[in-house]
Parts: C-alpha cells; sequence; structure tokens
C-alpha cells in the first residue's frame, strides 16, 4: 500500500476584510495525495486555488487566517508546529511552493546562486560556499540547465529560463511535495513545454515525489497529472483521473469546464464552446444550497436550498445533489 | 462569405528595424499581407517573432522602415493630423492587459461616454443612456451594475469585455487584437472569442488576431498567418495551415501544444 504524502481534512481558511468581515476562500477542504502521484487542480479565477497552495503551506500572514482543519504532510501535522520549526524542518524540505509570478520573484540585484546560499544558511549551515556551488552546480546539470546560470543576474535570463531556474532552486534540497502554481501561464507554447519537461524530468529523478499542479488550462493537466481536482468557491467539487475527468465528467460545472478546452484538432473549427453565464459568487456571500446553482442550466429549487454533501461514486468524488444517472441522462439529452 | 469579401487592406514588405550599427535589430522583415472585409486573421508566433511590431506597425503607432501599406486603394499616409484621424477612427485596437487599457480615474460611465463623444454624436441624456446600454448587453454586462465603479473594480474579464463594448459602440473598420485572452481564464477566455465572432458577423469587421497558441488562432480566423523571427513562413487558410503544416516551424508550434486526443511528445 502506497504512502500518503498530504492528508488534507476539513481545511478552512479565511481573509479577513477591513470590516471584520470573514470570507472563506478555503471551506472544507478534504483530499488526499499519495507518494509518487500527481495532482492537477483546476477551476476559475477567484475559486480559492491559489489560497488553497498557500494554506497548505502553512503560510498564514494575514489578512489569511487559519480556522479549522488539519494538513500532515509526511506524517507531521503541521498546524501542530511553531512558526520557526515550519520555517526550518517544513517548508523546502518536505514541501516547496513555486508562486504565480515566480519569474519576479528574483530579486534583481542577486546573482542565481545568492539565493541557493541563502537557503543553505538555514537548512544546511555546515556547507561552505564552495560545496555550495558544487551541489548546485550538479543539480542544474542534471536538469539540463547550464552551470553559467549560478553566476547570471535575473535579468540576463530569458522569461521560461528564469521560471525553470526558480523550480530547480526550489527543490534543491528534495522536497516531497511541489506546489506549482500556474507556473506556465506567463509563458508562451514553446517555453511551456520546456518548463512542463523540467517538472516531468525532477518526478522520474525521483528529486520530488509528489506534484500538485494548478492551472486553468485543461489540456495541460491532462497530460501533466494522474488526478484532476476541480473547485469551484472553495469547496471542491469534482475529483477523478485526468482521462474520466476530461471525457467523462460527473459534476455540470466540471461538465461546462471542459467544454472551454481549445485545441488545434480536427473538428475543433466551428465547434460550440461553452461559456459559463455570470461569475463565481461573491465568497462573502455564497448562495445557501449549492454554490453553483445560480449559473447551472440544470438547477432545480431543491439546488438552491438543500444542503450538498460530496458523494462518493467508484474512486470518484463529486458534490451535487443529483446522482450521476440523472446527471448522465440529462447529458445525453443535450 | 467569400462572395462580399473585398481585399482593401495590403502591406507590401514592410520592415522594421529598431536601433543601427551593431545594434540593429529587424523586428519584422519584408512581410506582405493581404486583408479582406470581415476575414479574421490570425498572426501567430512565439514570443519575439515580430507579432507585436507587424501589429503597431498596422495601426500606425510605429513608423515603418521601409515598405507600404495599402489601405482602401491609396498609400496610407499618417504624415498631417487630419489623415492620421481619418484612418484612427476605422482602426482600433484590444491589448493584452486589461488592467492596463484604462483610465484608472475615470467610471466606468465616463470610459463609454467618450466613446458617444469621439463620433461627433448630438444626442440626448437618455439616447445615450440606451446606447450604452446596448453596447453593455451585448458583452453580457450589466450597465445598472457597473457604471458607477472604478476599472479598477472589475476582474480581469469583465474589464476585457468593456472593452469590447467600447469597439463594438465606435464600429472600426479594423480591429487589431493583441493576445486578448492571455491575462484571462479559459471561462472567460470562450466568452470573448465569441463576442469577437459575434462583432465580426454583425458588423462585417476584419479582426487581426495576435496570438501564439494555435488552438487558438485554428478556432477563431479564416486565415492564419505564422511567423517567425520576423518573417512571414507559412500562410493559408486555417484548415491548410493547422491540419497540413507544410513549414517545419509550423509543425514544431503546433507539436508544442497540448491536445487532449493525441500523446504530447515532450521528448
Amino acid at each position: 500500500m502506497t504512502k500518503n504524502i498530504l492528508e488534507v481534512k476539513g481545511l478552512k481558511t479565511y481573509y479577513r476584510t477591513r470590516l471584520k468581515e470573514q470570507v472563506f476562500a478555503v471551506d472544507g477542504v478534504d483530499f488526499v495525495l499519495e507518494e509518487g502521484k500527481t495532482l492537477g487542480i483546476a477551476g476559475e479565477s477567484g475559486c480559492g486555488k491559489s489560497t488553497l497552495a498557500l494554506s497548505l503551506m502553512g503560510f498564514y500572514f494575514p489578512p489569511l487566517h487559519y480556522q479549522s482543519g488539519s494538513i500532515v504532510i509526511n506524517g507531521i501535522d503541521i498546524m501542530k508546529l511553531k512558526k520557526e520549526e515550519l520555517r526550518s524542518k517544513i517548508l523546502g524540505r518536505e514541501i516547496a511552493y513555486i508562486p504565480q509570478a515566480a519569474m519576479n520573484a528574483l530579486n534583481p540585484t542577486l546573482k542565481i546562486i545568492r539565493f541557493i546560499e541563502d537557503m543553505m544558511k538555514v537548512h544546511r549551515p555546515e556547507l561552505s560556499k564552495k560545496q555550495v556551488w558544487e551541489m548546485a552546480a550538479e543539480r542544474f546539470e542534471t536538469l539540463n540547465l547550464s552551470p553559467n546560470v549560478l553566476n547570471s543576474f535575473p535579468n540576463e535570463l530569458s522569461g521560461g529560463m528564469k521560471q525553470r531556474t526558480v523550480i530547480a532552486i526550489s527543490t534543491i534540497l528534495n522536497p516531497k511535495v511541489l506546489i506549482a502554481d500556474e507556473p506556465t501561464s506567463a509563458l508562451d507554447v514553446s517555453s511551456q513545454k520546456v518548463v512542463i519537461k523540467l517538472l516531468k524530468d525532477l518526478l522520474d529523478k525521483q528529486f520530488i515525489k509528489s506534484l500538485v499542479f494548478i492551472t486553468h488550462e485543461l489540456p495541460l493537466l491532462y497530460h501533466v497529472t494522474d488526478d484532476i481536482m476541480v473547485m469551484y468557491a472553495g469547496e471542491i467539487v469534482e475529483r477523478g483521473t485526468s482521462h474520466e475527468m476530461i471525457f467523462d465528467s460527473i459534476h455540470p460545472y466540471t461538465k461546462k469546464l471542459m467544454g472551454s478546452i481549445i485545441v488545434p484538432e480536427e473538428g475543433m473549427k466551428g465547434h460550440k464552446l461553452s461559456a459559463i453565464p455570470g461569475a463565481p459568487p461573491n465568497l462573502k456571500n455564497v448562495p445557501a444550497g449549492c454554490r453553483f446553482s445560480d449559473r447551472c442550466s440544470y438547477a432545480t429549487d431543491a439546488c438552491m436550498t438543500g444542503k450538498v454533501e460530496s458523494k462518493m461514486v467508484d474512486d470518484r468524488t463529486y458534490r451535487c445533489l443529483y446522482d450521476v444517472e440523472i446527471l448522465k441522462e440529462w447529458y445525453a439529452h443535450e | 462569405m467569400s462572395s462580399n469579401r473585398e481585399s482593401f487592406m495590403h502591406g507590401k514588405q514592410l520592415t522594421k528595424v529598431f536601433g543601427f550599427g551593431q545594434q540593429k535589430v529587424t523586428a519584422v522583415q519584408a512581410v506582405d499581407f493581404d486583408f479582406h472585409r470581415g476575414e479574421i486573421i490570425s498572426i501567430v508566433g512565439e514570443s519575439g517573432s515580430g507579432k507585436t511590431t507587424l501589429a503597431k506597425m498596422i495601426m500606425g503607432l510605429l513608423k515603418e522602415s521601409s515598405g507600404t501599406i495599402e489601405y482602401k486603394g491609396k498609400t496610407r499616409q499618417l504624415k498631417r493630423h487630419a489623415e492620421r484621424k481619418a484612418y484612427w477612427k476605422d482602426i482600433q485596437a484590444i491589448f493584452q492587459d486589461p488592467f492596463a487599457s484604462f483610465n484608472m480615474f475615470h467610471k466606468v460611465e465616463k470610459l463609454l461616454l467618450d466613446c458617444i463623444k469621439l463620433q461627433g454624436l448630438q444626442l440626448t441624456k437618455d439616447e445615450r443612456f440606451a446606447k450604452m446600454k446596448e453596447a453593455c448587453s451585448f458583452v453580457n454586462l450589466k450597465f445598472e451594475e457597473l457604471y458607477n465603479k472604478y476599472p479598477f473594480e472589475l476582474s480581469g474579464g469583465q474589464m476585457q469585455r468593456l472593452m469590447i463594448a467600447r469597439i463594438f459602440m465606435l464600429h472600426p473598420k479594423v480591429l487589431i487584437a493583441d493576445e486578448p485572452t492571455s491575462m484571462v481564464d479559459a471561462c472567460s477566455r470562450s466568452t470573448i472569442l465569441d463576442m469577437l465572432l459575434k462583432l465580426r458577423d454583425e458588423n462585417n469587421m476584419t479582426i487581426i488576431f495576435i496570438t501564439h497558441d494555435v488552438g487558438l488562432a485554428y478556432y477563431i480566423s479564416d486565415t492564419i498567418y505564422i511567423m517567425e523571427k520576423g518573417k512571414i513562413v507559412e500562410r493559408g487558410t486555417a484548415e491548410e495551415v493547422i491540419l497540413s503544416p507544410q513549414h517545419p516551424y509550423t509543425k514544431q508550434l503546433i507539436a508544442d501544444v497540448p491536445k487532449i486526443h493525441e500523446a504530447w511528445n515532450l521528448g
């Protein structure tokens, strides 16, 4: 039996507004990630994907606050640790994070090697500067990046190169889980491919064990991750394997999301794209029943009021009032 | 559609050179093009291939180093103020970054009102409101909810749609869309693409769509120009270029995009 590397149970985190209101961006999220697996998180903007990533890291800086739930990384419940312990034992070693604007995270006045030296000062203080250099150069070489990069300033590198450098730096301590938050959305298709190749390389060479990949580009997730999880208004609406999610989705929201895929394949021309009317609900006052009810074309009165719990059908979880058979029948009539 | 296709904009050997001496960079090199009325043209290439430079030359924001653009049968001249004003009445643009497209100090109402003023229309207050409402409903926005807001209170997708509402009010002959969907999510992207198609169908507008994603280009356009290092390496109808590409660069671009019915070769 494989080990669970990341276990999240009933996680609730919120933003406190200036008017002291609580806005739950992650509202009761449960999921498990097994060792060696990759998980994609998809959804529209404003559905809480990035907040979930920050919460998993234990990055609770105001206005983001933690309310309840547990996050267990490799057997350690990180919510029970002190801030200093979290910083020295978990971040970088067990879990690493690449933010959305990773390319801009590099200080333009420092050479790349300085970022690695800084990191080593905390995690491996016994290493000398020379050893750090050798270690970094070796890692860069195995990842097909030139070691010359270490001696250059960030502004000398192209966007794709910077992104790859950031990934190489953040995984230098061999973290168990890497959370990549939209690492390719600012890049063009060719650089995107190189970045994906690097992530695959990291997984193949066992530098990282598992990957959580956040993006709204579904065709990308289909090729990169084993499982896809769809988030809507702070909740997980469906989870399944990539193939099931793309070709055989259960939840109406996932169905609509899959209808917005655009690929250069025959039959795409003149194909009707599905656009979801309206926008995700304001998280300050979410609908009482199903959160997708006001935009769902199949919604009934029961959806607007009834409490919707997530259901489990053959290893797939989904959050809809109706059963799979009923939903399938509706889709068939379209 | 081919019956009402009159060709009305040509580029002949358009070239743009930046810098001089050793620093010389040829961003666009001897590009020929031929745009028809009511056609959607995609210009596809990697970053740095000169797509945006070409678009800016067509817009008249950058002066071409050599070559000419022929517009409505005459060579385009932009030397005199009157000439520029007349040309820019016919051509409009949507840019990549919706957050940088609006004046942050003006409310939505004022932003839309400017379009009415630009056309020099004398309208009563009710007529103005009716016109703005019509434009907002075209892009599925609610004018009543938005008119009193500042642009930064809107989401990226809403702002990009507001931009299309402005285009709708101005009804130019040519619209240049420079990566309008690269900063919005997949759902808003399909809404924006459908709106561009609707604009073309209803107003017979020529749309020049600039993108790096061949998938989008295939979905939206009639004609595709593939650009590599400042040169057009392949051009043809969308089906020709995407389904049977000839040039190795085009093949590379198509292979780089993940698809859902075919394996993605990362090697």
